[in-house]
């Protein structure tokens, strides 16, 4: 499976300053994404992971969409990943 | 219109669209909050206010852009902080209010308050090249800042736009999308903003709506059976303030940390002590103008361990330096136009446990052009 993710409003900076990734898993099908944050965590961040992940779900603060809905609307945390899937992690905006 | 009733929550970046296209609509009334004074340094993206109106309050300052441009338009100055004592009393009175501040704390105010007092929320936010934007409390499926966002992030991981810096024109796209947004709520045309969200990514020139939740019902503000049923302390339930401003560097480190630039610059600089200038803006501000010799590393990034040893290795090997760093950005992480020294060896400045010494330059690169280099531009 192949899945596409998005970073923005600041969040990229913790994944080698990079909006936009592809991961593949070649001996997979579907993944839960809790398994995939925690994957993302573990092998993608250098620096500071408690600000993707706290508490094995994604940190207060950043809005996760699904093939751009919010993932609410797909069980959240629980939602199973699927091959051509993209995924975006919004870091929530403050200032003005 | 004329008999529309707007209130605008803060003055700055994103406020100063609103209002001058609020206004330029003629929407009656409009009201705006805010206790900050005009500082020129804010004026690259706070489009309401001149250089003459320095030091006038943000609140009354932009009142008189709005009169400028329409005289019709009643506008009513609060000048006082939006917190749980003042804002129930200032919200009741308009029809809309728009979210225009610049903390997390206030953000949850507003929400609660227009959940409260029955009011539609038009939210916009920004942050370097990126914007957001959404209607709250419109319509019964809308969800609430709370339904998306039920616990606030933790505090130091919000970048406030004094450290990370906003480009102008993206407050001043989010701003006036949110007057279209609000100018919609007042004509009751189709296609509010409201259970959709506008993100906007102005490096890549990209704008992405996209479908949120709806309103959850066990929402504790706007869900079947709240348990906020009055406004509670912001600050303490997001552990920050409500007014970037309040943490002017002066304020709030101890005062034998700061240098002016003055005592900088003639004992420091043009003597060629041993040191470094650290100049920790965003990297394109950086770019458009720096002081000779200084290094720039954003205020964001300085915790980076690839950071710290380029610092440590720039000043010869010192172990205290990462955690000294560490306290630092911990303690000062909302610093306006922060610089930093590190002063080595035998230095004026030096500390008997370490031979490393942290100093920030008051008013930064502003005082540096006031005091020492009056053709350094201000931005
Ligand atoms: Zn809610």
């Amino acid at each position: 499976m192949k899945v596409k993710i998005e970073m923005t409003g600041g969040l990229e900076i913790l994944f080698k300053n990079q909006k936009n990734h592809t991961y593949e898993f070649k001996d997979r099908d579907t993944m839960p994404l809790r398994e995939l944050v925690v994957w993302m965590r573990d092998t993608q961040i250098q620096e500071r992971p408690e600000l993707f992940v706290e508490d094995s779900t994604v940190r207060p603060g950043i809005l996760v969409l699904i093939n751009d809905a919010d993932w609410e609307l797909d069980g959240g945390i629980e939602y199973i990943v699927e091959d051509g899937d993209t995924l975006s992690f919004i870091s929530t905006l403050h200032g003005g | 219109m004329l008999k529309a009733k707007v209130l605008i929550v803060g003055a700055g970046g994103l406020g100063c669209p609103v209002a001058l296209y609020l206004a330029c609509a003629g929407v009656g009334t409009i009201g705006i909050v805010d206790y900050d004074a005009v500082e020129l340094g804010n004026l690259h993206r706070q489009v309401g206010h001149t250089e003459s109106r320095q030091g006038v309050s943000k609140a009354e300052s932009l009142a008189m852009s709005i009169k400028e441009r329409n005289s019709d338009i009643q506008t009513i100055v609060h000048e006082t902080m939006f917190t749980s004592d003042t804002a129930m009393e200032i919200v009741q009175h308009y029809d809309i209010v728009i979210d225009a501040s610049d903390n997390v704390a206030t953000r949850y105010l507003c929400n609660d308050c227009c959940i409260l007092a029955g009011k539609p929320l038009v939210s916009g936010s920004a942050l370097k090249w990126d914007g957001q934007l959404t209607v709250y409390n419109y319509g019964p499926t809308c969800p609430c800042y709370r339904c998306i966002f039920p616990t606030p992030p933790p505090a130091d991981t919000v970048t406030k736009c004094s450290d990370g810096g906003v480009l102008g024109p993206i407050v001043g796209v989010i701003g006036s999308m949110q007057a279209l947004e609000a100018i919609k709520i007042i004509s009751k045309v189709d296609g509010v903003l409201a259970g959709r969200l506008v993100i906007y990514d102005g490096q890549q020139a990209t704008f992405k709506t996209v479908r949120l939740r709806t309103r959850r019902p066990n929402c504790v503000v706007c869900g079947d059976a709240p348990t906020i049923t009055q406004l509670i302390d912001y600050t303490q339930f997001c552990q920050s303030p409500y007014s970037e401003s309040s943490g002017k560097a002066a304020d709030r480190i101890d005062t034998n940390l700061i240098v002016s630039c003055k005592d900088y610059h003639q004992h420091v600089y043009t003597t060629n002590s041993p040191h470094i200038l650290l100049d920790v803006r965003p990297k394109i501000q950086f770019d458009i103008c720096s002081i000779p010799n200084s290094i720039n590393i954003p205020v964001d990034e300085l915790n980076k361990s690839d950071n710290i040893n380029k610092i440590d290795q720039l000043i010869s090997h010192d172990s205290s330096l990462p955690s000294m760093l560490q306290k630092l950005t911990n303690q000062y992480h909302h610093l306006i136009l922060l610089l930093i020294l590190i002063f080595h060896s035998d230095c004026m400045y030096r500390e008997k446990e370490s031979n490393v010494v942290i100093k920030h330059i008051r008013d930064g690169l502003l005082g540096w052009s006031d005091d020492i280099d009056p053709s350094f531009p201000i931005y």
